[in-house]
């Protein structure tokens, strides 16, 4: 029997990682929200690897972070270890990792929720969403329980009618031995959404003491751990190694001979999965030639034994798993404590969405993470809170925020999936972003935080750490035009040992710095009046002074694009009516229906000249109904 | 993207000997500044509006180029609305290309079709009655007849263009495997793997850029066959438009027995003029070889030259040609009209149009001044992609080599500099972007593509 259970500004269906930051962030934005789970022991979860960050998605975190998101010092306080990657490749792809305690990230979240003001967390399996003709009008749950709600996010991950496939065994499931969401996905169907088929998978746990860790490579964690959030201080716990091993020719041959059992090569498998994380059997099969492939051993907490094998997706019977992991260096007496799997999943078509999240078709209905195609937790949380704050500026009837590809790796991942759609896991990449130099993960505060601001999300004690860190900055930036270094002895000697060329006159510290192969510290040793500032400012000041040339040219990109980014397509366009487009160009700009000039450029099939098209279309239109512009 | 400056060639069919190349956009005069240099010694940027200057085209290196009339319209008051300058050229349409590269090279972009009237229209200088004929123009194709740009050529170019890109996407597949997934066994590209694969790319942009700029795509020219029956007066043709005398000429039938190939400049327009053996069956076997090498060159001409006698009247062997013909770029020629004229010419004119038939004779050398200005309104129609603008499609390569060469020549310096990969990445980046408008890749996709078939990463 339906019951009517309450009344709120937004409901949030999930509370994976976009789950979360989308209720956060409406509560936080003063909505009143719930967030409602199928598990209460589930929120927050990671279902696969135990880390976060890496290149592009770390960046993804510092602006949640910086938007006022959870994710960044969630990790923070719960991580075990910590390691910045590419730091030799320059700023704009430094990317930093954390290995997270799993346990302690889930528990510190469901917290969060709960102390959060405005903020409700409950348990219940959502069958339907409620609509008028309006647009959304709450959601029902399984025990009848009817909310009503002005807004709903969708963040049901992987749960749309889960499969689970391990060999020949398979059976509905979420990840985790958790239940399906079956009633939902029909539900969702039946408001004339439409679902794809995705698939991915996850490796199998091993006991840490059945391991020969002398067998292999340690991983240590950087000695002066970074932190992702901006507003976290110190971060001085003591870290845990990770371990690197190889598979082993043996390995090879244990999946060679099982392939015909794989459900993946016997068809049981129909989703499409991620080319960038194939299963082991998968890399075997394509890269023939490659004798191993490296295996990391990832600790899953401080308090549990349970180690994670990285690199060792597999849907092979189980089995199986046992002969393939035994073949591996160190892990010849392993005990594998869980089975590694495939789980198949629905999506909904992305393209269905607009740059705000929200569906063209349902108004007031959203979603975020693994359910729009995505994978990954980073991929899932900027969703989420992109989510989360649009749905609170709905209900304000405010403007939705929307990220350009120019302000984040976000409005990137955002703009991708929303014009182009995907047919895999869609997984942020660096190179996916055409303004590298300007997305570093350094600066991620400087791009977002005023928006966060804006939105009412980021409060004031973070705006004015923000303000204060850049007040700085442009201090030590004005300092260093103005002290100049004479060529006397000393300077010239700093220079030479740096293989720098001498200096010819009184040459002010901005100059030198802007040389690739000086450093902020070398400053330090010309100038006796040296202050000591905090390091995040010094970053700054760097980057911003030696990467001048790139950034400055990166920007002009920009500018160039805006002028199309800027021109809006107004509802009424009808491009079935518009004569000399192409047949191609009318079907996708129909069905994608871009938001501005500049989206609807980036759509595969739309050429330049059908933009044009659509630009003298609209001024004709402008100018035979002037009142409609 | 909307405000940079363009430019076109713009001549009106028909208006032979002279071309326009025009410039719009924001920096219209400085670029034109640039590449001019006034006999008075005036300046552009200065100069009253709507006035008119005399002097040189000057290419980089400083030599004179042409000589041309040159006026400024400064926007609003143009026909875009924006600034706008016309470079009137009168050495013909070598001059005129070369005038175009030259303002290329000074920053302008080449014109998309139908993009000056689709600005002036954006900026209100049209109104709304002509919209749709603007559609046109965008849409408008280049396949109109004749094509200057040789088409086999701009194959080859292209092709070669594409190879670059595919060298470029690798190299840039490398680099940002190893970037965003640094913790896989990716080997990792050494900076001077980097700096040598791009020295490798840098010379082959320059190896074509050297080929474009000796003039070889434009002296291999159109390529002209002139085919007939034997005796019809071919060779006295080819050595009539060569003005000296190449080809053997005797009244023996059959005299060409292989296939001769020269090229002529027939006002400015490069030809590469082959002539052949007669077309007929021949029991003489080396003949026969000429003949079938005839066939090939005909398959592969630009423009047909079919040449009947008018002292003998249509025979067979013409008859039998014209359906090969007419689906052709061709030009019907009835030589030795200073005999008889037992030609039926509406019999051919239910072929060919009336203006692509030419009377003529060789012995009197009538008759060779309309063939001349028939080809070279023939070209210009096919260069015209609309009435009012031309775009040279590897005039187009040229531009885009150009600004991949200067962004390959970034990589190495930044490398010398010792900067870091992202930065390089950056202008590997812009680098292929660049020849991607030619080949017609230019979206990350290709990227991400390249980078997942060829590193195994896994997780
Ligand atoms: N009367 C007259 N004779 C001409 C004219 N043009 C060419 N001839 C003569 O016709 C004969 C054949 O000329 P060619 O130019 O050798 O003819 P062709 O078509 O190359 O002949 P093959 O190479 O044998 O196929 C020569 O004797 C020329 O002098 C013309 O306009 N009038
Ligand atoms: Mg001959």
């Amino acid at each position: 029997m339906e019951y009517y259970a309450g009344e709120y500004d937004v409901v949030v269906i999930g509370t994976g990682h976009a789950g979360c930051e989308a209720a956060l962030a409406a509560a936080r934005m003063g909505c009143s929200t719930l967030v409602l789970t199928l598990n209460m022991e589930n929120v927050a979860f990671m279902p696969c690897n135990p880390a976060v960050g890496g290149p592009a998605k770390g960046h993804l975190v510092r602006e949640i972070d910086a938007l006022g998101g959870e994710m960044g010092i969630n990790t923070d306080h719960t991580n075990i270890q910590v390691r910045m990657l590419n730091t030799g490749k320059g700023p704009a792809v430094h990317a930093l990792r954390a290995q997270a305690d799993k346990k302690l990230y889930q528990i510190r979240m469901k917290k969060v929720l709960e102390n959060q003001e405005l903020l409700d967390l409950k348990q219940a399996l959502v069958e339907r969403v409620l609509v008028s003709d309006d647009g959304v009008i709450g959601v029902e749950t399984r025990f009848g329980a009817v909310f009503k709600a002005k807004a709903v996010v969708i963040t049901t991950g992987t749960f749309l009618r889960g499969r689970i496939i391990i060999g020949d065994v398979s059976y509905s499931g979420g990840p985790n031995g958790q239940e399906p969401s079956v009633g939902l996905a029909d539900s969702l169907r039946g408001l004339g959404l439409e679902l794809g088929r995705f698939k991915t998978g996850t490796p199998p746990r091993v006991h840490r003491k059945s391991v020969d860790f002398s067998k292999m490579i340690i991983q240590p964690g950087d000695e002066k751990p970074h932190r992702f959030s901006f507003m976290t201080k110190d971060l001085n716990r003591e870290q845990v190694p990770c371990w690197l091993t190889y598979t082993s020719e043996e390995t090879h041959r244990v999946i060679r001979d099982n392939l015909h059992r794989s459900p993946l090569y016997s068809g049981k498998i129909e989703g499409v999965g991620p080319r960038y994380c194939p299963s082991i059997e998968d890399k075997v099969v394509r890269f023939a030639d490659k004798p191993s492939h490296q295996i990391f051993l990832e600790p899953e907490g401080r308090d549990t034994e349970e180690m994670y094998v990285q690199g060792f997706s597999t849907s092979l019977p189980e089995d199986v798993q046992i002969k393939m992991l035994r073949s591996i260096p160190g892990l010849e007496h392993v005990e594998m404590m869980r089975t590694g799997y495939a789980i198949e999943y629905d999506i909904l078509s992305p393209t269905q969405l607009k740059l705000s999240l929200e569906t063209k078709k349902v108004k007031g209905l959203f979603s975020a993470g693994q359910i729009n195609g995505t994978s990954g937790y980073e991929e899932a949380a900027a969703q989420g809170i992109i989510a989360g704050i649009n749905a609170a500026l709905f209900v304000k009837q405010k403007e939705p925020l929307i990220l350009k590809r120019s302000d984040a790796y976000i409005g990137v991942l955002i703009d991708d999936l929303v014009t182009k759609g995907t047919n895999e896991p869609y997984r942020i990449m660096t190179s996916r972003a055409e303004y590298r130099l300007l997305l570093r993960q350094d600066n991620a505060d400087l791009r977002l935080t005023e928006m966060g601001f804006r939105a009412g999300l980021v409060k004031e004690d973070r705006q004015k750490a923000f303000e204060q860190k850049y007040k700085l900055v442009e201090q030590e930036k004005g300092r260093l035009a103005e002290v100049t270094v004479a060529p006397d002895e000393e300077v010239q000697q700093i220079l030479t040992a740096k293989d720098s060329s001498e200096i010819k006159q009184n040459t002010s510290l901005i100059d030198l710095l802007k040389r690739p192969e000086i450093t902020y510290e070398d400053l330090k040793k010309m100038d006796k009046n040296f202050p000591t500032l905090p390091e995040d400012v010094v970053e700054q000041v760097e980057v911003q002074v030696q990467y001048e040339g790139y950034i400055k040219r990166q920007l002009e990109q920009v500018e160039k694009f805006q002028r199309l980014e800027n021109k809006k397509i107004p509802d009424w366009v009808s491009y079935e009516d518009i004569r000399g487009l192409s047949t191609e160009a009318k079907q996708k700009l129909e069905r994608l229906k871009p938001l501005s000039v500049g989206q609807a450029s980036r759509i595969s099939g739309v050429s330049p000249a059908d933009i044009s098209v659509l630009l003298v279309y609209m001024e004709q239109k402008r100018r035979g109904c002037p009142q409609e512009d | 993207m909307v405000d940079d400056t363009i430019a076109a060639i713009s001549t009106p069919i028909g208006a032979a000997g002279i071309g326009i190349v025009r410039l719009s956009g924001k920096e219209a005069l400085p670029i034109a500044e640039k590449v001019f240099s006034s006999f008075k010694h005036k300046s552009l940027t200065n100069t009253r509006n709507h006035s008119l200057l005399y002097g040189h085209i000057l290419d980089d290196t400083g030599k004179v180029i042409d000589e041309v009339l040159v006026s400024v319209m400064r926007g609003p008051h143009s026909f875009t609305a924006e600034d706008v300058v016309e470079i009137n050229c009168h050495g013909g349409i070598v001059a005129v290309r070369k005038t175009l590269e030259i303002v290329l090279k000074a920053g302008a972009r080449p014109a998309d079709p139908g993009e000056f009237s689709k600005r002036a229209f954006l900026n209100g200088r049209i109104d709304l009655a002509q919209a749709e004929s603007i559609i046109d123009l965008i849409n408008a194709k280049t396949e109109k007849s004749l094509k200057v740009a040789v088409n086999q050529l701009e194959g080859m170019l292209s092709g070669e263009i594409k190879e670059i890109s595919t060298e470029m996407l690798e190299l840039m597949a490398h680099i940002e495997a190893g970037i965003d997934f640094p913790e896989h066994d990716i080997e990792e590209i050494s900076r001077h793997k980097i700096e040598q694969k791009s020295g490798e790319i840098l010379a082959r942009i320059e190896h074509m850029l050297a080929l474009a700029d000796t003039g070889k795509v434009f002296r291999e020219g159109l390529r002209t066959v002139i085919i007939g029956k034997p005796n019809v007066g071919k060779s006295s043709l080819l050595n009539a438009l060569l003005k000296e005398k190449r080809a053997i000429v005797t009244d023996i039938p059959g005299t060409t027995r292989d296939v001769i190939e020269e090229i002529v400049s027939i006002r400015g327009i490069p030809l590469k003029l082959v002539d052949t053996a007669g077309i007929r069956e021949t029991e003489d076997v080396v003949e026969k070889i000429g003949v079938e090498k005839t066939k090939e060159v005909f398959a592969e001409s630009d423009l047909v030259l079919f040449m009947v006698d008018a002292s003998t009247g249509l025979t067979a062997e013409d008859r039998a040609l014209f359906p090969l013909v007419k689906d052709r770029n061709s030009l019907v020629i009835v030589n030795k009209t200073d005999v008889t004229q037992e030609v039926n010419v509406s019999e051919i004119e239910t072929h060919f149009r009336g203006e692509d038939i030419i009377e003529m004779s060789l012995l009197y050398g009538r008759g060779l001044d309309r063939l001349e200005k028939r080809i070279e309104e023939m070209v210009y129609a096919g260069l015209s992609s609309s009435q009012e603008e031309i775009v040279v499609s590897n005039v187009r390569h040229k531009d885009a080599l150009e600004r991949a060469l200067r962004s390959i020549k970034d990589v190495l310096s930044a490398m010398r500099a010792g900067l870091p990969t992202d930065c390089m990445a950056i202008d590997l980046r812009t680098a292929w972007e660049t020849l991607g408008e030619i080949t017609g890749e230019s979206v990350s996709e290709d990227l991400v593509d390249q980078i997942f078939s060829r590193f195994c990463i896994g997780k």
